[in-house]
């Protein structure tokens, strides 16, 4: 990881308006499938595809790798575009998300997609798995890095802090935890369905150092990995403040859109608007 | 009359009295096994949940303390613990009772795990109703009903100690998840070092031809000691030792159905999808005949001594004749 140039965050910025029009169109194309997730990580799954994560799409299975490992499962489509775009498989191929015989399986199974490293969608278990693979990094005295993405409403389950718990014991500083702070999950708002705040507080009662981070501002989340790499024996995590369904208007903050289907004049519009985005972007660079 | 390749313990252990049997746990035989397993192989790791004396992971605490994780009382972190740690190369052994593991993480080692395809091997102790006086919280008479449906599995219920031994070695040379189950109490042992076992490879232990009783676990001695009392009877029983439930060995179960023409399973778990369950799958699809099932019987444990609670439960080599001569009565008589 080396500092972000203007020039790099630029292409980063067009790279993550890229990813979230893509997304948003394989699954219109499924007709189902989550959507509000998928935008709002878009920035986050960039930043770590196209520039934190250590990793070689020609190579997937390269032993240097770091590894990315995404609980909240249902929010895979804006992962499969990212890896298609970092090189993993066909770009074409993410119009075949959830169709009969495809390798994008409705929520990611590893064995059938390259650059997947964990079969992931019941919530709450991949923190566990995140750990179980920095501890074995840490027993073979191997510096890859680990990291988690997870979801809110994920909070909400006993496995999660069961995962918190041992990564504290084990002082696990080569792995970090990024939480998707949209705060809607499928029945409502994070805080009235069960409220996780004060969550920072949580974390470092378990012994985790904690980052808090504007989930759209694509320097700032890799400035926060940066950071989370110089921490010593403590595992950290990012709270990633993130819009639900960002970048398109009627979308934003709503947590109907959890994982409700457009209508075709819905799915237009969203569309147009990730487009246009794409174009500001470009714009407000020049 | 026994099989000499089979290579027992003294047929005496089956014809005379209970007390020429020698009695060894089978929690002992993954104590042993796992250590061995470690031997062999660096990767080879165990994971437990708090409950290291009493499952034997101790064993190999004691010898690779860098290579044993205490994970505290959280099962489900333990199997998805695991499946990560296998994705970067482990062989780890998740070592709980039967009923905490597979029993309340079912759906981490079904998702992360069998789905996910990870080299993950799930020993679960205390199974069965001879943990005693614990009672039913703490007997899993369920996991085996539980764990075979899941696609990618193995599962394996060793019949004694040293079996046990060989089965948990074994587990860590094959690659992709394995659930094998341990009893608590001190078992007759019947099978010695020479005795044959190969994972997915039933083996008769005894010659008959007019009722197959195909056991598993603590079961098979009571199935031999039941032949033994048939041969009194006039009846010729083959005794099958069916260790491996998944993948069953269809062409052994097929052929005991064809040559006896009548089938007792005989297991310490529900009858209803226990090994039983699984023999009936390829009975009925291959050559229909009378089965009769020995097992629970859709009920929960108790507490008490494991002697006692199982004769109460019907699992004892009476059971079992009483079961071989009802099936054998159902067979259709030549017109």
């Amino acid at each position: 990881m080396a500092y972000v140039h203007d020039e790099k965050l630029k292409k980063l910025e067009e790279t993550a308006a890229t990813i979230r029009s893509d997304t948003i169109e394989s699954v219109i194309i499924a007709k189902s499938g989550h959507i509000a997730g998928p935008l709002d990580m878009a920035d986050v799954f960039t930043a770590m595809y196209f520039h934190v994560l250590k990793h070689d799409p020609k190579n997937p299975l390269w032993e240097e790798r770091d590894r990315l490992v995404l609980s909240n499962g249902h929010i895979v489509p804006v992962q499969y575009a990212a890896l298609a775009h970092a090189g993993y498989f066909p770009v074409e191929e993410l119009k075949t998300l959830r169709q009969f015989g495809t390798r994008l399986q409705g929520h990611p199974h590893r064995p059938t997609l390259p650059g997947l490293e964990t079969t992931s969608g019941p919530l709450g278990s991949g923190l566990s798995q995140a750990v179980g693979m920095a501890l074995g990094f840490k027993m073979d005295g191997k510096s890859n890095q680990v990291y988690c993405l997870m979801s809110d409403a994920e909070q909400e389950t006993g496995n999660i802090w069961e995962a918190v718990m041992l990564a504290g014991k084990h002082k696990l500083d080569n792995l970090t935890g990024i939480i998707d702070r949209n705060n809607i999950q499928i029945d409502g708002m994070t805080e009235d369905i069960m409220p996780l705040e004060p969550l920072r507080e949580k974390y470092e009662a378990f012994n985790w150092h904690v980052l808090d981070v504007d989930g759209h501002n694509i320097r700032e989340i890799i400035e926060a990995c940066e950071e989370a790499r110089a921490i010593y024996e403590k595992p950290v995590l990012i709270i990633a403040h993130t819009i639900a369904g960002k970048g398109v208007d009627f979308m934003e903050f709503k947590y109907e859109w959890h994982s409700k289907p457009f209508t075709p004049e819905e799915a237009k519009e969203a569309l147009h608007e990730l487009r246009t985005l794409g174009g500001k972007i470009q714009s407000e660079h020049q | 009359m026994l099989r000499e390749e089979a290579q027992l313990v003294s047929k005496d252990v089956f014809s005379q009295d209970r007390s020429c049997a020698q009695l060894i746990a089978l929690r002992d035989g993954f104590g042993k096994g796992v250590v061995r397993a470690g031997e062999k192989n660096p990767n080879v790791m165990v994971i437990c949940a708090d409950l290291s004396e009493s499952t034997r992971s101790l064993w190999f605490k004691e010898k690779f303390p860098e290579r044993f994780l205490q994970i505290g009382v959280a099962e489900q972190n333990m199997a998805a613990v695991a499946s990560g740690l296998a994705a970067v190369g482990k062989i780890p052994f998740i070592a709980s009772y039967a009923m905490f593991s597979p029993g309340r993480n079912w759906e981490q080692i079904r998702t992360t795990i069998c789905y996910n395809n990870q080299n993950v091997k799930i020993a679960g102790a205390h199974a069965g109703i001879s943990v005693g006086p614990d009672g039913a919280t703490h007997q899993a008479i369920e996991d085996v009903a539980i764990t075979r449906p899941i696609a990618n599995m193995t599962v394996i219920i060793p019949a004694d100690a040293i079996e046990a031994e060989k089965a948990t070695f074994a587990a860590a040379q094959i690659d992709g998840p394995v659930y094998i189950r341990y009893a608590r109490e001190k078992t007759p042992v019947i099978t010695t070092e020479r005795t044959p076992f190969e994972i997915g490879r039933a083996e008769v232990y005894y010659d008959g031809t007019d009722v197959a009783l195909v056991a598993s676990g603590p079961l098979v001695y009571e199935a031999l000691r039941a032949a033994y009392i048939l041969k009194e009877k006039g009846i010729s029983a083959r005794v099958i030792n069916n260790h491996t439930v998944k993948p069953i060995d269809e062409k052994t179960i097929a052929q005991a159905a064809q040559e006896c023409g009548a089938i007792v399973t005989a297991e310490e778990h529900q009858v209803q999808g226990g090994m039983g369950s699984a023999v009936a799958e390829i009975v009925v699809k291959t050559h229909a005949v009378p089965m009769e099932f020995v097992g629970v019987q859709n009920r929960f444990g108790e507490s008490g001594p494991p002697d006692l609670l199982m004769d109460k439960f019907g699992l004892r080599d009476s059971n079992i004749v009483e079961a071989a001569q009802k099936a054998i009565k159902r067979k259709k008589r030549p017109a």
